[in-house]
């Protein structure tokens, strides 16, 4: 019996090799952009790239930074634990977490997650390769431990005086030590990578990351998102297999809102290039109408 | 009813696994956090630095002082470091800090970690030079004295004091450091000629000792003590009664003679 | 981190722990310092660095020197060193150590413009001697010329100042020296007629005030400057002053700081002298038996080249070197020198800048009127931000002391004196008030030159390395002297060249103008140390000439040479140094020569092996050569003289001059004062050289003031150098420690008190303040010192509205000279890394500048960058910046000017003009 389903695998496996490469595009671009933020930051370090002439092009790292010596940024997480430990804030570092929270406010908080926070090269290896080995799972976690995590950091924050998750974040040590000089940090990710890869899949950034939590809650209101179309999906599942947050891909969730609107989508776009029907597809959320609304508009937009 | 019970039960039973789970976590997780910030007293911060803890809870560890550091002394403390992690840090011996007029890293630090009340940077209290006078060159009557030369705030920050040798015709000079000046740059430690050197910053806490608050020096007239010692007029107030048991009742009544 | 703070607290707690529970720690480091010491041997030598002349002993182990420490027994420093002298152990075995001889090549032949390749020291032996034949057959003795030291040991000066003189028949030979110590000699030379100082450092424990005028002691004499201090502590009537041209670390011990325009001490000099006449203060009976009045033209030039100087001088330098010819007089000189402001002078008396006549007393009490508190203030007040009153305070504080009748003083002065444009007037000065007083050649009172170098005094000064000098403060100039140098040298008559050669600056000018084509340089680093680099550096580069330079590191000397030869340095040789209190100290070779190193002796002995008589000693063309009984531009040929006195003129200059039969039968090697240390130029050619030469050195001085004791003396474990004259009293080697002074000179008889003998059988002609008479009246000198007269002149260069400030160079405690040898060790190097300008606070302000910035200074000759520092050791007034020459990445030489005093000619460094701004 050949469902639509199955036709829709087909559909994926017959795909020619260009197309196969051309739906690697995002993941390419994802990492360029990573690296490419590390380079600005190492470039600015250690070999003094100036733009403008004499102004150091990108200071700091990702927990604070300044761009061309006009655009201070900063976490925002980072921020609201300083916060928390009693600390007067500057106005630097108030305006950089305004300026970092707005931008990710619009482009969907887990934008740094999959985009930006170097951890994720770490952890999507590690996802990557757990897919190709014959690993079974040891246990379930509920993904929104996370949630705990992030308010004990908060919690613990206030209470002991000190940036709570700062002074153990392993993103805070990969981006810091590229940039500044190794040290014990590469431990860290080392066990993050083998959690990822043999105790929990997805582990690190789906289930116990509090600045991945952070991002989640921030990017409810994200702007860029996943738009969903229900007519021309088959329920193939394809999506949802190599989605690293699957519960956002809820279909009958999506079939109501007609767009992933969870803050846990980190808009990674390893769904949309793959999905063998179109069904999935960036688009800014303003555009897209609940199911139903407009045939037509839908239509025209999938093609 | 035996249902609601049950799963009664088991929402007590399961809230108390989270507590504990979340209890125990954040203890380990607290106990990680203040282990990791306990060597803070070893650091030297750069200009401008808070008081330790609070320097601890500002930083943000962004590395911004880092890199506008024009001699490049500043690092961040990698993980796993003697150092509390991320944060700003120089060793002097290595690079010592060249007292910038401008200060360019308080200006880059966007808490306030390193405050921005510093302004003269020859205000900056980042250690205190200490010298190993059984190692000093310049206390073993050798010219040496290169800290004293050296130092930014010579002549303030370390002083000379010259004595005569005794073995020979010689004066010994004789470095020493004074603390209301002394800004913990470390150009004297860099400097200083010996193997290990004889002058070193430590951070204030590990050196400054601190005079009894019930006791002024005598002989130092800027106290708030006047030069005429004329007994007050009023005679002293009785102390007031402590409430509850008198100090001392116990012991007198306990017997045992 | 190696050590973590952590660690290092742990450690030094379990150390002091372990200190108090009496666990024997203390006990083991003991014993394993001393297992450790086992096998050292431990002998005595000096320190390689400054004039001070410090005592130090050095440990060698397997070859290598593994320790020193200060010399207990040395009178001079008691066991103490400074910080550099703490590194003596260290400075041989720098990382870029030369090892091998370099010469530039292409394709396996010497080219000029060839980059360094490794060669034989045999391949460097015959393109040296090669080109050197070359220069010399095409310029005669005189395009030859030596860079010498005062960094020399005596043998090295010797056989240098011999090869020269005696062998190449050629004046053209200059130490380092002349950059540092030619206007104190000039100022003993025509004031005692004899050199060096009276005194000694024993002065320090008999005073009651030192004046220190332009010498930074407490940097640049550490252990002297302790001494001082140690006095100034324990004696309450002594009174230190520090005259200067900025604050210095002098002023932190002294009781007046005087601050001083540039050139403005020749105001205050005169001012103290008339204050002493005026306060009827001078000592009568002294003057009286010993001294005369004296002067000289004052329309002396500056120094620069005589004439065609605008073929070479850029317009922005003519400017300043157009002085040379015509000075127009400001209104300082106008009083200062009896003329009119505006006026122009010829100076008309460039080459006889050095003559002079007697004056009476009238005259010069006269010449003394305008110097009062006004003038002086008005010229030579130094700092903008002082007062008029505070400063003539000083000056009278200052006269107040000079004038105290009981009150002992010595006078001391380094570079601020002698890197002056009038160094040789102002150590004449100097001598005035202290003859003037009656207190010179005394316990306590005298006016003592401290040197820079090791042994300016023992080598470029006692042997005469100097293009004037022979040895035994004899000249070239005078047929007497010359007489006896061929006698003690077994020379034939006229051998040596009558005509003073080209002193150190003038053989730069003539690698640049090509009157010379061959160059040595020993001991020093001509291309670091002379003013006005630029010139320099392209005359050696681009001009067709050979330039070879010894030395144990590639210094920017050897960068600008053509060949570079690997030196042995100081503990790799055997040798002598004199030190600026007349000591004579000696040590032994201590180690091997790193590499194919070799001493600088046997290398100038080398060159003497290729050379032979028939090619120096014929006829030879010498310029200027006018002296009675020599045809006009001709040395004439000796060959004949020599033959009948046994010499081959296939004969080499090594065989006639050094190796003699009798040299070589007399001083055998090994010799038992080695007390088995190596000698590596004594192995090489088979005989003493060391001994041979100082023993024929010691020749000269012996019986005319200069007596030193025999080589094996020096080399006793007891002895600790000695201070010359050394004469044989009562069977023992007797030192001098005050010259002139019938208690403990050997040369005054009984009855004569002090008595100036370096002037017998001279006199001087009387005249009036401008002229010399006609000759008819004459003083004579015998016992007699001469009071020079000496006026204000302004500096030739002053700041004006392009180049704003002055700038005056110097050194720093840590670095010595140019820094080739301090600067390798890593201790003094992380102590003092590079050159930095000190500026004042508000003068950096008004330029835009702050602490640290990267700045051009920049004159009218050349400019560097450099960073600004306006704290710290130097406190400089407003109006003047100093740079530390030390630092071959901040050559600051591209920028001073290379005016010298126009009778001693040395380079003044202390002040020219520059601008300073933003890099």
């Amino acid at each position: 019996m050949s469902t639509a389903a199955d036709l829709s695998h087909d559909k994926l496996e017959q795909r020619s090799f260009p197309a196969r490469l051309w739906s690697w595009r995002y993941i390419v671009l994802r990492r360029l952009v990573q690296l490419g933020i590390l380079m600005l930051f190492f470039g600015t370090a250690h070999w003094a790239w100036e733009y403008p002439a004499k102004t150091p092009l990108l200071t700091g790292n990702l927990s604070a930074s300044e761009f061309i010596g006009m655009v201070p940024m900063a976490d925002p997480f980072a921020t609201l634990q300083i916060f928390l430990t009693g600390h007067v804030l500057q106005g630097k570092v108030i305006l950089g977490s305004a300026i970092v929270l707005g931008f990710y406010l619009l482009l969907g908080g887990r934008v740094f997650c999959a985009w930006v926070c170097p951890v994720n090269m770490v952890t999507d290896l590690a996802g990557w390769l757990r897919a190709r080995l014959p690993i079974p799972a040891m246990f379930h976690v509920n993904r929104n431990i996370r949630y705990f995590v992030l308010a004990a950091s908060l919690v613990l924050s206030a209470l002991t005086g000190l940036a709570a998750f700062e002074w153990v974040s392993p993103v805070g040590m990969m981006h810091r030590e590229i940039i500044f000089g190794f040290g014990a940090g590469i431990m860290a990710l080392a066990a993050i990578f083998l959690f990822d890869l043999l105790i929990l899949k997805n582990g690190w950034c789906g289930h116990l990351c509090p600045l991945g939590a952070f991002w989640s809650l921030v990017g409810r209101t994200a702007q860029v998102r996943v738009r969903y179309d229900k007519d021309s999906c088959t329920h193939c599942g394809e999506c949802a297999k190599v989605c690293p947050e699957p519960q956002v891909l809820n279909l009958k969730h999506l079939e109501r809102t007609g767009v992933v609107d969870s803050g846990e989508c980190s808009n990674c776009g390893r769904c949309t290039p793959l999905c063998p029907e179109g069904s999935l597809a960036f688009d800014l959320r303003l555009l897209i109408r609940k199911p139903g609304a407009d045939k037509s508009v839908s239509a025209r937009r999938t093609k | 009813m035996a249902e609601l019970n049950v799963a009664r039960r088991e929402f007590l039973v399961k809230a108390a696994q989270g507590t504990s789970l979340a209890v125990t976590g954040g203890l380990l997780w607290a106990y990680l956090v203040r282990q990791e910030a306990k060597a803070q007293p070893y650091a030297l911060r750069p200009p401008g630095a808070l008081a330790e803890k609070d320097f601890n809870a500002a930083c943000i560890k962004c590395g911004e002082c880092v890199n506008v550091c024009p001699p490049d002394i500043l690092k961040l403390a990698p993980a796993g470091g003697d150092l509390p992690i991320g944060t700003p840090f120089f060793t002097p011996r290595i690079g010592a800090c060249v007292m910038c007029p401008d200060i360019p890293c308080v200006k880059a630090c966007p808490t306030g970690a390193l405050s921005p009340q510093l302004t003269d940077i020859n205000q900056a209290h980042m250690g205190l030079a200490v010298i190993d006078i059984e190692n000093c060159l310049s206390w073993k009557g050798l010219r040496c004295e290169i800290c004293h030369r050296d130092c930014p705030l010579k002549g303030k920050a370390i002083t000379l004091e010259t004595d005569p040798r005794g073995l020979s015709k010689h004066a010994v000079f004789r470095p020493i450091v004074n603390s209301d000046y002394c800004t913990g740059c470390g150009i004297c430690e860099k400097a200083c000629p010996t193997a290990e050197p004889a002058i070193r910053i430590l951070p204030h806490a590990l050196v400054q000792g601190k005079i009894g608050e019930h006791y002024r020096l005598g002989w130092t007239f800027d106290t708030e003590i006047t030069q005429d010692f004329k007994p007050s007029d009023k005679a002293p107030e009785t102390p007031p009664e402590p409430s509850g048991k008198p100090a001392g009742v116990d012991y007198l009544n306990e017997g045992g003679l | 981190m190696g050590l973590t703070r952590r660690d290092f607290l742990k450690t030094s707690i379990a150390a002091s722990a372990a200190a108090t529970v009496g666990m024997p720690l203390a006990k083991e480091a003991e014993a394993a310092v001393k297992a450790a010491e086992a096998g050292w041997q431990w002998d005595k030598g000096a320190c390689r660095f400054c004039g001070t002349g410090c005592g130090i002993m050095i440990a060698t182990k397997d070859g290598k020197i593994v320790a020193t420490k200060g010399d207990p027994d040395a009178p001079v420093n008691r066991g103490l060193n400074c910080v550099k002298g703490y590194f003596n152990g260290k400075i041989m075995y720098g990382k870029d150590r030369l090892t091998t001889p370099l010469l530039r090549m292409t394709d396996g032949k010497f080219d000029k413009k060839g980059k360094f390749v490794p060669v034989s020291w045999d391949k460097a032996m015959e393109v040296m001697t090669e080109k050197f034949l070359e220069a010399y057959r095409e310029k005669g003795p005189t395009g030859v010329g030596i860079f010498g030291s005062g960094q020399w040991t005596v043998p090295e000066g010797y056989v240098g100042a011999k090869l020269w003189k005696a062998g190449f028949r050629s004046n053209t030979i200059d130490p380092n020296a002349r950059h540092c110590m030619a206007s104190a000699v000039a100022g003993f030379m025509q004031t005692f007629g004899i050199d060096e100082p009276a005194g000694n450092y024993d002065d320090i424990e008999y005073t009651d005030t030192a004046v220190l005028w332009g010498a930074n002691m407490a940097e640049m004499h550490p252990i002297l400057w302790s001494r001082i201090t140690n006095r100034r502590l324990t004696h309450d009537k002594m009174k230190v002053v520090n005259l200067s041209t900025y604050g210095n670390m002098s002023s932190d011990i002294a009781d007046i700081e005087i601050v001083f325009r540039p050139s403005g001490d020749l105001a205050i000099q005169n001012y103290i002298a008339r204050e002493i006449v005026k306060r009827n203060a001078v000592n009568w009976d002294f003057v009286n038996k010993n001294a005369v009045f004296a002067t000289g033209p004052y329309d002396i030039g500056y120094g620069f080249r005589p004439k065609n100087a605008d073929k070479f001088a850029s317009g922005k330098e003519m400017e300043v070197v157009s002085n040379e010819q015509v000075h127009v007089i400001d209104k300082w000189e106008a009083i200062a020198q009896r003329r009119k402001e505006g006026e122009q002078v010829k100076q008309a008396n460039t080459a006889t800048a050095g003559k002079d006549w007697a004056i009476s007393f009238e005259d010069f009490k006269a010449a003394l009127e305008p110097y009062d508190a006004d003038f002086t203030t008005a010229v030579a007040k130094g700092d903008p931000d002082e007062s008029d009153e505070a400063f003539k305070a000083k000056l009278k504080q200052l006269a107040d002391l000079y004038c105290e009748p009981k009150r002992k003083v010595v006078s001391y002065w380094t570079m601020g004196f002698n890197q002056h444009q009038r160094g040789t007037w102002v150590n004449e000065q100097c001598y005035m008030n202290h003859l003037l007083l009656g207190k010179q050649s005394m316990p306590g009172s005298g006016a003592f030159s401290l040197t820079g170098q090791p042994s300016a005094c023992g080598t470029a000064r006692e042997v005469g390395t100097f293009s004037h000098r022979l040895p035994a403060d004899m000249v070239v100039n005078v047929k007497k002297h010359r007489d006896h140098s061929e006698e003690l040298w077994h020379l034939p008559t006229n051998t040596l060249n009558p005509t003073v050669g080209s002193h150190f600056v003038k053989m730069m000018r003539d690698l640049e103008d090509g009157a010379m084509k061959w160059a040595i340089v020993q001991v020093n680093n001509p291309w670091q140390n002379t003013a006005n680099l630029n010139h320099w550096i392209k005359g050696a580069r681009e001009m067709d000439n050979f330039i070879v330079c010894c030395d144990g590191y590639p210094t920017v000397s050897a960068k600008v040479a053509d060949l570079v030869l690997p030196a042995a340095m100081i503990f790799e040789k055997w040798g002598f140094y004199g030190n600026a209190e007349r000591r004579t100290q000696c040590w032994r070779q201590q180690v091997a020569p790193v590499g194919e190193a070799r001493g600088d002796l046997w290398i100038l002995l080398e060159l003497a092996k290729r050379v032979k008589i028939k090619d120096t000693w014929g006829e030879q063309k010498v310029p200027g050569l006018k002296e009675a009984g020599f045809e006009d531009g001709k040395l004439p040929s000796v060959l004949d003289e020599a033959k009948k006195m046994g010499y081959d003129p296939e004969m080499s200059l090594y065989d006639a001059l050094f190796a003699t039969p009798e040299n070589k039968k007399t001083y055998k090697w090994p010799d038992k004062v080695a007390k088995g240390h190596d000698n590596h130029i004594a192995k090489n050619l088979g005989w003493f050289v060391e001994k041979a030469m100082f023993e024929e050195y010691r020749k000269f001085g012996t019986g005319h003031g200069h007596d030193l004791a025999p080589f094996d003396v020096y080399y006793d474990d007891k002895v600790r150098g000695l201070r010359w004259p050394v004469v044989l009293k009562d069977g023992k080697w007797t030192e001098t420690r005050w010259r002139f002074n019938e208690e403990y000179d050997p040369y005054v008889k009984k009855g004569q008190g002090i008595y100036f003998y370096g002037n017998d059988g001279k006199a001087l002609v009387m005249g009036d303040l401008d002229k010399p008479g006609d000759g008819s009246q004459k003083v004579k000198l015998d016992g007699k010192a001469k009071i020079y007269f000496r006026p204000y002149a302004s500096p030739v260069e002053q700041p004006d509205k392009d180049f704003d400030l002055w700038l005056c160079t110097g050194r720093v405690l840590e670095h010595w000279h140019s820094g080739s040898m301090t600067r390798r060790v890593p201790e003094l190097y992380r102590a003092f890394p590079d050159a930095v300008c000190w500026i004042h606070p508000k003068d950096a302000e008004s330029r835009g500048l702050k602490r640290n910035d990267l700045v051009w200074v920049e004159s009218r000759r050349g400019k560097v960058k450099v960073r600004i520092e306006t704290g710290g050791r130097n406190r400089v007034p407003r109006g003047l910046v100093y740079v530390p020459w030390f630092d071959e990445s901040v050559l600051i030489n591209k920028v001073t000017l290379d005016s010298t005093c126009p009778i001693s000619k040395e380079t003044d460094y202390k002040k020219c003009s520059v601008k300073v701004y933003k890099a």
